[in-house]
């Protein structure tokens, strides 16, 4: 067991951060002594603890997407976030290498394990997103990618002999990234976000925020969220898609406040009083990645990993590729063919 | 304004997705679950009364028990009753379905039909809703488990007993339960059930296995396991009556020459009943779900149509 922050939330649902040793609910073989009322104990919650040791056991799929310009520290980020070498940073395009003449999509995966849990982690890059001349409906191919992933996923999901667990590939979260100009999103930003945010979850991050005082963070922020909000643009956490108050009020706050996060991405760690810290080395000082006065990063990453990551997965399975399944199944054609299926069954089955 | 948990100096290295489990905790928590358990088994075995004691439920307030002449001309009803049990937080959505009249009739043969159509027909709702457009809000009624109770007073399964499990062991979990178990001593309840186990086998009757316990698990809990496995099938005594025994009120049958305990380990199998099924209570939806209603699934595909 590490040590980590304390939860702030308090919740008798969700106890510390600190993966430490549970204690082990036993459903009692021997009658249970004195009960105050009489009526006993079932062991009910019992199931809860059933369900984490399976979680636990059997893993997860995290699919993490990256969006932005080249140079805004993408790669950096997102080995920050997930302390390990899971992403390979281009130094630029040298002369050999070509700028690609469309968006790439790359996607690598890797397996991590953190206090038992296994997370088999797919970080999706997408060289060449902005840097043409004309970068005119550059999101199309990924718009693309997210699509054809809900198909292979619907593929699978309607075979007459199905696997048990469906491998998702899916995109659950897409990290957009916004370059610290000071002024205002660009053109680019309201197009890509427009049109995604319908089919994934952005979470839009101000890049390289190093750059900013805190004065001009704060009036920046201000201005991409009014932004975001006069162009209709709803980013994760989506309103529409909290569940109850608590949610709604955890979520305004993020959203109104912490959102987007600015941050700085660093893998190289300094001695800042007596402590190793990731952080960026300038002659004015040191810049501390997981500093919440220097930047945001920590708010970033609590928010993707540490509370709100099954629920990005959830969002995704339920809302979005829902969305996806519906239209398909409107579509002229309908589902993709089942195997061992004729088509003049298709209709009647579905 | 900075929040004090980021205070604690953290462990190099740590990103933190070992909390995914708590949040998944935390989201089952709000949604709480859903069980359906049927119980099936001729008249008068007790299921009710077992019903209730299990899940301190009085799930049948009003029983208006039908005398012999009402029976004569009864089909096998279906009847489900709902209730939401919650405890520590945890809620549980417990649908039992109850089949009255089976096992009634003079002629029996065709008392299962009504039951099987019943499950054939919550896969076929479920298959249906999962195939829509709007499955936000998929209700499952599956049946997750069958509590098949075999009367203590026979020398072990009755023709009808093994034609209805093979008829249902492809559909749903059938956990056998020897009801009544105050009318056996010891040594007739192991004769019994080592009778039953052996004519399930001979007759290729597919009942719920317990999964083995993982390796992982402590001692305790494989032990457990073990004695759950051992004891299959069930000796159960059902009670919906407090009784005055040893300075405390237990749920018990009074008998002239002595108290029945419900919930004492040593005179019947109640508790480990009960154990049984909240500790697999994931794993039995699991299996209908993977295995019974995925085998529905393909078989209906394959035929298409109606």
């Amino acid at each position: 067991p590490c040590a980590g922050p304390v939860e702030s939330k308090n919740e008798a649902a969700m106890s510390e951060l600190v993966p430490e040793p549970r204690q082990k609910p036993v459903v009692p073989m021997k009658p249970m002594g004195i009960n105050a009322n009489l009526l006993g104990y079932i062991g009910i919650d019992t199931i809860i603890e059933q369900m984490r040791k399976k979680t636990m056991k059997t893993g997860f799929d995290f699919n993490i997407m990256v969006v932005g310009q080249s140079g805004l520290g993408k790669s950096t980020l997102v080995n920050t976030l997930f302390k390990s070498q899971v992403s390979r940073k281009s130094s630029g395009w040298n002369r050999e290498e070509k700028i690609p003449k469309t968006v790439e999509i790359k996607a690598i995966g890797h397996v991590i394990e953190e206090g038992g849990v296994k997370m088999k982690l797919t970080v999706i890059d997408t060289p060449g997103f902005g840097d043409q001349i004309n970068n005119e409906n550059c999101w199309e191919p990924i718009e693309k990618y997210i699509n054809e992933q809900y198909e292979k996923f619907l593929k699978e999901e309607v075979n007459i002999a199905r696997k048990k667990r469906i491998p998702d590939t899916r995109v659950h979260c897409c990290l957009y990234f916004i370059s610290p100009t000071g002024h205002s999103l660009r053109p680019l930003d309201l197009e890509f976000m427009k049109h995604l945010s319908k089919v994934v979850n952005i979470i839009p991050v101000i890049a390289k925020a190093d750059t900013m005082t805190l004065e001009e963070k704060i009036e920046f922020k201000q201005r991409v969220r009014k932004e975001l909000e006069v162009n209709g643009i709803e980013f994760y956490p989506q309103k529409e898609f909290d569940e109850d108050l608590e949610d709604k009020t955890e979520n305004d706050k993020i959203r109104q406040e912490s959102m987007p996060f600015a941050v700085v991405g660093s893998d190289k760690e300094y001695q800042v009083n007596g402590k190793r810290v990731l952080g960026r080395k300038t002659p004015w000082g040191i810049i501390e990645v997981e500093n919440l006065t220097h930047c945001e990063f920590a708010l970033l990453r609590d928010f993707v990993i540490r509370t709100h990551l099954q629920d990005l997965k959830e969002v995704t399975h339920n809302i979005h590729y829902e969305t996806y399944r519906a239209k398909r199944l409107n579509d002229n054609g309908g589902l993709p063919p089942m195997t061992a299926e004729t088509e003049e069954n298709h209709e009647s089955n579905l | 304004q900075q929040p004090a948990q980021f205070t604690n100096p953290e462990t190099p290295g740590y990103v933190g997705f070992a909390n995914l489990p708590n949040q998944v905790h935390r989201k089952s928590v709000k949604k709480g679950f859903e069980f359906t358990l049927m119980v099936v088994g001729e008249s008068g075995l007790g299921k009710s009364t077992l019903i209730n004691s299990l899940f301190l439920t009085d799930l049948y307030p009003e029983r208006i028990i039908p005398g012999a002449a009402e029976k004569i001309e009864r089909t096998v009803q279906i009847e489900a009753s709902t209730v939401e049990i919650e405890e520590r937080g945890v809620k549980l959505r417990l649908t039992v379905v109850d089949t009255p009249g089976y096992g009634d009739a003079i002629n029996c043969r065709d008392c299962f039909k009504t039951i099987i159509s019943y499950i054939d027909e919550q896969f076929e709702r479920y298959l249906h809703d999962e195939s829509g457009l709007n499955r936000r809000h998929i209700i499952d009624n599956r049946v997750h488990c069958c509590f098949y109770f075999i009367s203590p007073f026979g020398h072990g399964l009755k023709p009808l007993d093994v034609e209805f499990m093979k008829a249902i062991h492809n559909k749903v979990n059938i956990v056998p339960v020897i009801a009544k178990a105050d009318t056996l001593s010891l040594r007739e309840r192991e004769r019994l059930k080592k009778r039953i186990l052996d004519e399930i086998e001979e007759h290729g009757i597919k009942i719920y296995h317990l999964p083995d316990a993982e390796s992982d698990e402590d001692e305790d809990f494989k032990e457990q396991t073990r004695l759950l496995k051992a004891s299959i099938p069930f000796c159960v005594v059902g009670s919906n009556q407090l009784i005055e025994a040893k300075g405390k009120k237990v749920r018990g049958r009074l008998y002239p020459w002595g108290v029945v305990e419900v919930e004492n380990p040593e005179h019947n199998d109640f508790l480990k009943l009960r154990t049984m099924l909240i500790t697999h209570m994931q794993d039995l939806q699991e299996v209908t779900q993977d295995l019974h209603y995925e085998n529905f699934r393909s078989e209906r595909l394959k035929r298409g149509g109606r």
